[in-house]
């Protein structure tokens, strides 16, 4: 069913070249001395589904936390729409956080909500002024883009790894973001599963018309989404380029993701 | 407590022929101290550690960051809210203690005299003042903004790892308690001194 609702893009068409997300010299240290990012450059186009890559713990979450401002940076400028999100006031970078949604990792769901309310939730909070059938249709229309309207009853509790994060999905849909921050989106499914994200991830892509920054161990899934891949180490950018790319690399570490 | 309360007094005022002071005595201990204490020390060990256990929880599982860049504050949707159901219905909570310990006495009376409940009510309104009542009520609230509060920072506060919630909702309880003895201290200092 997923299948058929894929639209895949050429990737050789044009790509708009917009930057909307301008990452430079990034850096962030924990604790004394353990420096995770040490001068990360990155910029994510508009229309463009950017994968990084990276070693546990070389940093790849830790940008894309910074971006939203869930952590705070030591030094560097991340411009989000042509705002620098580390010189803005508390409303301007909520302004900014509607407009961007983030896909946790664990799906990171509401678990005292059913899945209706935890739609419902963040939607309500934005949109004061819509009626309890308008909010019910803006959340059977989310859950119907993730395939899963006959979970809408359930706790999170009852949820399979996978659901949970299409639910997860879901509600980061329903503000309808323009760019959306995918923290691992595969691990931990099996490979159908997985599969499936990696084809929701286009599907919304072109039917939403977003952004994305995918960070992803998962190889198959950059394979699918990626228009263009930078892989992270010792915390700078290491290497960029498309998967065909990167997949000859001449530098063997990062031919060792492909193999 | 009123019962036990009774029982304990009983003999040594029976012995200074002061059985008669017993409904004041049990209802101004009550009243001033032992009910809000007691409920507050019981509330700690319930929602306080609740509080600290479900937002800990909450924290580690990424929830509460969840609700932070979808742009819906968290301190006003989890802090405000439980602060001040906590701050408002620990003092309702108290009151119904008093009551329940006053009807405690009026039993513990009854297992060894026979006083009907309108005589022990008039001792009661009689031995009472004004005075005694809005000290402790006025406490009771701050035991509720401390139980919320507590219970509220711990969670916010616990790093990751499922650990860190049974440890938030421990030292939650184990805070919560402490401030409860020391606000009752200071509470007790104020009311010597202005009443």
């Amino acid at each position: 069913m997923m299948k058929e609702k894929l639209h895949k893009e050429p990737k050789t068409k044009e790509k708009d070249q917009t930057p909307i997300i301008e990452i430079k010299d990034l850096h962030k240290t924990f604790g004394k001395d353990n420096a995770v990012l040490k001068g990360v450059n990155l910029t994510l186009n508009k229309g463009e589904d950017l994968v990084v890559l990276g070693r546990s713990g070389s940093g790849k979450s830790v940008t894309i936390k910074c971006i939203v401002g869930l952590i705070e940076p030591d030094k560097g400028e991340i411009k989000v729409f042509d705002q620098n999100v580390l010189n803005i006031s508390k409303s301007e970078l909520n302004e900014i956080r509607v407009r961007i949604g983030f896909l946790f990792q664990s799906g990171a769901l509401y678990d005292s909500m059913s899945v209706r309310e935890n739609l419902a939730f963040t939607l309500t909070k934005h949109k004061r002024d819509l009626s309890p059938e308008e909010v019910e249709n803006e959340v059977m229309e989310a859950l119907e883009n993730v395939g899963l309207a006959d979970a809408v009853d359930k706790m999170p509790s009852e949820l399979s790894g996978g659901m949970r994060k299409r639910i997860g999905l879901a509600r980061t849909l329903i503000l309808k973001p323009e760019i959306i921050l995918y923290d691992e989106p595969t691990t931990g499914l099996d490979t159908i599963t997985s599969r499936e994200i990696s084809e929701l991830i286009l599907d919304i892509k072109h039917k939403q018309k977003t952004s994305s920054i995918i960070i992803t161990h998962d190889m198959a899934c950059a394979k699918m989404t990626a228009d263009r891949i930078v892989v992270l180490k010792e915390g700078v950018i290491h290497a960029e380029g498309t998967y065909e790319e990167l997949e000859k690399d001449e530098d063997e570490w990062v031919r060792s993701f492909f193999e | 407590m009123g019962l036990v309360l009774t029982l304990q007094s009983r003999p040594t005022l029976v012995k200074f022929g002061a059985e008669s002071w017993l409904p004041g005595m049990v209802a101004l201990s009550l009243i001033r101290e032992i009910a809000p204490v007691i409920t507050a020390l019981i509330c700690a060990g319930k929602i306080s550690s609740g509080i600290g256990a479900e937002l800990g929880s909450m924290k580690v599982t990424e929830q509460i960051d969840a609700m932070e860049v979808s742009a819906v504050n968290p301190y006003n949707y989890l802090v405000v809210t439980r602060v001040l159901a906590c701050t408002l219905m620990v003092p309702i909570l108290v009151f119904f203690a008093d009551a329940i310990g006053i009807i405690g006495g009026y039993v513990g009376i009854n297992i060894h005299g026979d006083v009907n409940f309108y005589r022990f009510l008039t001792q009661i309104v009689q031995s009472l003042e004004y005075l005694d009542l809005l000290p402790a009520t006025l406490k009771t609230f701050f035991f509720g903004f401390f139980i919320g509060i507590i219970g509220c920072y711990k969670g916010f506060n616990a790093s990751n790892g499922t650990e860190s919630v049974g440890q938030a909702a421990n030292s939650a309880v184990v805070t919560a308690s402490l401030s409860i003895f020391i606000i009752d201290m200071v509470a007790v200092q104020i009311t010597d001194l202005f009443f």
